[in-house]
Parts: structure tokens; sequence; C-alpha cells
């Protein structure tokens, strides 16, 4: 539906295929149609700007191979510049489940895919690490939604922590906790409830849980076709519960997945898996390279410039 | 003016030019209108404006104006016709909201002395039809349901069947969520249709799809897709409550002009509103009343 960043630049620089060096003007002119390939893919408006500005600087004098157009070199500079943000500068290794029974906490507004996430990631720990995971859902609020995590388990082959009625998350925090303890799990997830991150009490709720179980893991878990709200969900729960990564579900989608980058700009941190399905197989570990090139809708330019 | 104006703070006018009108795209843009939309909505707002001193809750005000005169078009209640059952099926993509605002509907039709009956399409996601009948009971409607895994087609052809000997007014028909691209599943949908029809030539009535309002451009291809395969006959958007503005919603009545039926403002059976242009205007620039 959208033009992408090669066919945008492609007209600017038409009139410049001579030239040896990228000039600030250049530069400025290609960043223009940047900014709005970045926004028509969702990237959040303060992060785009910012983005912006750091090619800018990269870009302004770079020589231009002989063999690409200089609209080429720059859809490169900013691909590189983009796979450089959402890789961060650490690397974010495994999930901290050491010092069994490890707490993981689960985060995320309504409907975002937290309880599908949670069982794929205990169905992963336990197929790929041979970990003995407990998940227990702490969502009291939408229908059935611990039977959803309860069945979800049965399917896995993964415990779940049996269902008391009437009790408060917290307090199932608490049970998840002796329980996998007893139980001798390695890993105990907690699902919970969706909550708008300007849902003051139960964000508060969140917190209370966060200070019961104190998790090794809080993933905020984020549809990934999120537009321009990506950067304040992700600001208000990174600042209220704090989280220690992202889950980005619904990349099977034909969704550009600019919440990426803004997610990953806001906070800081790292996006460990995106979800690509419905089904308990459906995730994988975050690909910077490959979220880099779906955001600008170019990975085969990228390759050229890369040859060149 | 001039005898009033002295006790009151000075308000500030800016001139409005291309920097302003560049903030105003801005404005736009961080409310998932899209970069299109934003700058035709502001362009129209600038015509024979453009130089003028305007304050700032002016130039909200006009844009709120531009805003609500795109979608007060598209502003339309679903629909209520004679006809039993009137069938009303509900897709979208995963989470955005369609069993919540079944519930929702159910209750106000029932409210309104109609005679409802639900029909648990999604037989695929877990726990789903649990859901919905939790739904059915909150609003005191029927769920009609078929075991986990079986064929949604079928069941929405026994769920006419029933709907039509009972003299149901409204069948509504769930379905499981699903991503556009996915044509498999975008093809058993039209299958569901199909099986619908056979019952009745004129069903489903009403296809509402629901969107999330979190959801940016991609709402684009959303409408698109499930209005070429599922003949889309309106739009419910959800999740209106958080800081999402649904600016979205602007650019689809500008390319498609479907009806927007109604809004979702909260996880709980009376938080579905009727879509008022001006209330939805004001909110997107900002404008408090
Ligand atoms: N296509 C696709 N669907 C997904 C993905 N992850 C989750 N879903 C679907 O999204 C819908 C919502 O998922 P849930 O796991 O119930 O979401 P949640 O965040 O627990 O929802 P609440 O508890 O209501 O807040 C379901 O239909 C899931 O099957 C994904 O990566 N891709
Ligand atoms: N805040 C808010 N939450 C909503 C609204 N509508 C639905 N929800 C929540 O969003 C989540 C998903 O809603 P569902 O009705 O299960 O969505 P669905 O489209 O049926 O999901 P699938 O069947 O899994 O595709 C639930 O947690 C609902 O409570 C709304 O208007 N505002
Ligand atoms: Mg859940
Ligand atoms: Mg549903």
């Amino acid at each position: 539906m959208f033009e992408n960043l090669s066919e945008r630049l492609s007209g600017v620089f038409d009139k410049l295929t001579k030239q040896g060096a990228l000039s600030e003007d250049d530069v400025k002119t290609a960043l223009r149609e940047v900014r709005i390939a970045l926004l028509e893919a969702d990237v959040s408006l303060p992060v785009a700007r910012d983005f912006v500005k750091a090619v800018q600087d990269k870009a302004t004098g770079q020589s231009v191979t002989k063999s690409v157009t200089p609209g080429q070199q720059v859809v490169k500079i900013v691909h590189d510049e983009l796979e450089h943000i959402l890789t961060g500068d650490q690397d974010p290794g495994a999930l901290k489940i050491d010092n069994p029974p490890a707490p993981i906490l689960m985060v995320g507004l309504q409907g975002s895919g937290k309880t599908t996430t949670t069982a794929k990631l205990a169905k992963r720990l336990k197929e790929r690490e041979g970990k003995r995971v407990l998940m227990a859902s702490l969502d009291t609020n939408r229908p059935a939604a611990m039977e959803q995590l309860a069945i979800l388990g049965v399917q896995i082959g993964v415990d779940t922590l049996p269902i008391v009625k009437g009790e408060d998350p917290v307090a199932i925090a608490k049970r998840a906790k002796t329980q996998a303890s007893l139980g001798g799990y390695d890993v105990y997830m907690l699902d919970t409830a969706g909550r708008l991150h300007i849902d003051q009490e139960l964000i508060a709720q969140a917190a209370a849980v966060r200070d019961v179980a104190n998790p090794r893991e809080t993933l905020l878990v984020v549809d990934g076709l999120t537009g321009q709200d990506a950067v304040n969900v992700a600001q208000e729960f990174d600042d209220k519960i704090g989280v220690t990564g992202v889950v980005l579900t619904r990349m099977d989608g034909d969704g550009r997945g600019g919440a990426a980058l803004s997610m990953r700009a806001i906070t800081g941190k790292p996006i460990r898996f995106v979800g690509l399905g419905e089904k308990m197989d459906a995730i994988e570990t975050f690909e910077p390279k490959r979220i880099a090139g779906r955001i600008l809708g170019m990975g085969d330019i990228v390759a050229l410039v890369e040859r060149a | 003016g001039r005898f009033f104006g002295r006790e009151k703070k000075t308000v500030v006018r800016r001139t409005l030019d291309d920097d302003m009108l560049e903030q105003l795209e801005e404005l736009l843009i961080t409310a998932d209108m899209g970069v299109d939309t934003a700058l035709r909505v502001t362009a129209n707002m600038a015509e024979g404006r453009l130089g003028k001193k305007l304050s700032v809750a002016e130039i909200k005000e006009l844009m709120a104006q531009e805003i609500t005169r795109i979608m007060d078009g598209v502003a339309r209640p679903m629909p209520l016709y004679a006809h039993k059952p009137q069938v009303v099926l509900v897709v979208g993509v995963n989470g955005s909201g369609k069993t919540t605002t079944i519930g929702k509907l159910a209750s106000q039709f029932k409210a309104a002395g109609k005679k409802v009956v639900i029909a648990a399409g999604d037989t695929f996601r877990a726990a789903a039809v649990e859901q919905l009948q939790v739904w059915g009971d909150r609003a005191g409607v029927p769920v009609l349901t078929a075991p986990e895994g079986s064929d949604p087609a079928s069941l929405a052809f026994d769920a006419m069947e029933k709907a039509q000997q009972d003299g149901a007014d409204l069948l509504m028909i769930d379905t499981a969520g699903r991503l556009q691209n996915r044509s498999d599943l975008m093809e058993e949908l039209s299958k569901i249709v199909r099986v619908i029809r056979k019952k009745d030539p004129d069903a489903p009535h009403n296809t509402l799809l629901v969107l999330d309002a979190t959801t940016g451009q991609n709402a684009l291809q959303q409408v698109k897709v499930f209005q070429e395969l599922a003949d889309v006959s309106g739009l419910v958007m959800t999740k209106l409550d958080g800081t999402a503005k649904g600016g979205v919603l602007v650019a689809l009545a500008d390319k498609f002009g479907l009806p927007i039926h109604a809004i979702g403002v909260g996880e709980q059976i009376d938080d579905l509103a009727p879509f008022d242009p001006e209330d939805f205007a004001n909110a997107l620039v900002g404008l408090d009343r």
C-alpha cells in the first residue's frame, strides 16, 4: 500500500547521479523521505525525528561507491543505523532463569498476546533447555483467561497453577512462588491481565505483583502492529513496573513493524522474541537485521550496496 | 478585545505559516492519521488562512472542525432490519476485541427489546467459547457452541437454523481472530459467509470489522483485505479508552467511507459508545471540552 523508501528516493536522487560524495543538502533532501518512510512504517514521531538527526551526521560527506546511486547509498546508511539501534550495545544473552525457581512476569496492554506468548515461551524453555516450568494466570479480570492458560498448558505439557476462584493477583503470585519452590520447578511464569498503561489502579496492582515475585525477567508483550502509541506504552510500563525485555507479537502479519524501533529507542531494553503466529511453536528470537529491512521495506537494496 | 481584554491573560497568537502547518501535521501523525491524510487535513485547514494570526485554541478548533467534517458522513449506528434473523458477522485480526464487542452489543440489543442469539464461531483459540459464554451470561443471551477444533462454517449453519427456529431478531456470530495476509484463514472466513448464504442469500446483513485503536497504518490493509474477502459493512474501533487516538479512522473514512458504528471505551459491558465525530475530533487534536 505504501511506497517503499527506494521508490521515494529514486526521484530525489535522479539529478545527483554524478556526484562523488553526499553533500549536506543531498542528505537533507533524502532524509525528508526517510522520515516519511519511517512514519508510514509506524515508527513513533519522536523516535523517527531522533533517528533522522543521527543519520544526518553520519551520512554527510560519505563518498558514494561507484556502482550504486546516492539514493542506494543513503538507504544503506539508514539501514545500518536502524540495525545498530535495534541491536543495541550489549548482547541481551539468554533469559535469566538461574536460581530456580526463576520468576518471569508477563505484562502488556489488553489483547497484545501475553497468554499465548507465556505458553510459547514455556514450551520453548521446556523443549530447548529441559526446564521444568510452572505457569500461573493472574488474570482475574478477563472472562475465561485462566481457562485459556490452563488449556494451553495441557496442549504443551506444561503444568499450570490450579485455579482458585476469588483469589486476587498478588495472592496468586504468592501461591505460584510457593508452589514453584515446593514443586522443584526451574521457572515460574506469571501471566497477567491486560492493562492500560494509564490505568493507575491496575498498574499499581502489577507493581505489587512484581514486589512479591521479584521477577528475573519482566517481559512487555507488544502487538507488532502498534502505531504511534508504542512510545507511551513502553515508557509507562518501564517507568511504573520496569521491564527487562520486549516481545513483539503478530509479526506474521504484513505490518512494517516500526513499533520495534520505537520500543527499542524509548526503553533501551532488548527485544527478545517475535511472535509469528497463533501456534505454540510460532516464536523466534529477535533478528535486528530482518526487522530493519522490513521497516524500510527493502532488504534487496541493502544487499546490493553491501556487495558493491 | 478592547474593553474586556485587559483582565484576561494575553492570548498568544501565531502566524499560520509553513512552520506551523508542519507542527500541526506532526500532531496528527502522532495520532496515527498517517502522513498523507495529515497533509491533506492541514492543507484544507490552511486554505485561505495562510498568514493569519491565530491562537492555539483557534487552530485546534479549526483542525477539529475539518476532521469532524470528514467523519460526519461515516458516523452511523449499526442499522437494524425487520428481517428475522438479522445476521451480524464479527471479524477482525487477533485480539482486536471481537468477542468483547459482541458481548457489549448483545447487551445493548437485548436492552432495546431484541431477541438475540450468539454463535461461538471461534472454535480455534483456547477458551474462546468459555469467554463468549461468560459474555452471553452477562448479557442474558443464549450462546450456541461447537467443540474446539470443529468447522466454524458448520457451526454458523447450525446457528442459522436455530436462530430461524427460535424466531430470534438477531444472530451474532463471533469468529476467530485472523491476520488479513493469511489467505488460508481468509478463505475459511469466505466459506463461513458462503454457508450462511445457503440459509439466507441476504445474510450476513452486517459484517463488522473490529479494529484496535492502538494499531497503526496496518489498519488500512486490514480494512482493504477484509472488505474484499468478507464484504465488511461497518467498523467498530475498540480500546479508545487508552492514549491511542485512532487517527487512522480518518484515513479510513477518506479511503473507504465505511460507516463507523461504535467505539469500545473499556472492558465492561457498558463500555461501548456510539461514534461521535465531534468528540472524536476534539480528542484527536487535544481539545478539552
Ligand atoms: N497471528 C498471531 N496471533 C497471535 C500472536 N500472538 C498471539 N496471537 C493471538 O492474539 C490473540 C490474543 O492473544 P492472547 O494471548 O489472548 O492475548 P493477551 O495479551 O493474553 O490478552 P488479554 O489477556 O485479553 O489482555 C489470540 O487470538 C492469539 O491467538 C502472534 O504472534 N501472531
Ligand atoms: N481497554 C479496553 N480493552 C478492551 C476493549 N475491548 C476489548 N478489550 C480487551 O481486549 C482484550 C481482547 O479482547 P477480545 O474480545 O478477547 O478480542 P478478540 O478480538 O475476540 O480476540 P481473539 O478472539 O483472540 O482474536 C480483552 O482483554 C478485552 O477485555 C476496549 O474497548 N477497551
Ligand atoms: Mg491473557
Ligand atoms: Mg475472540
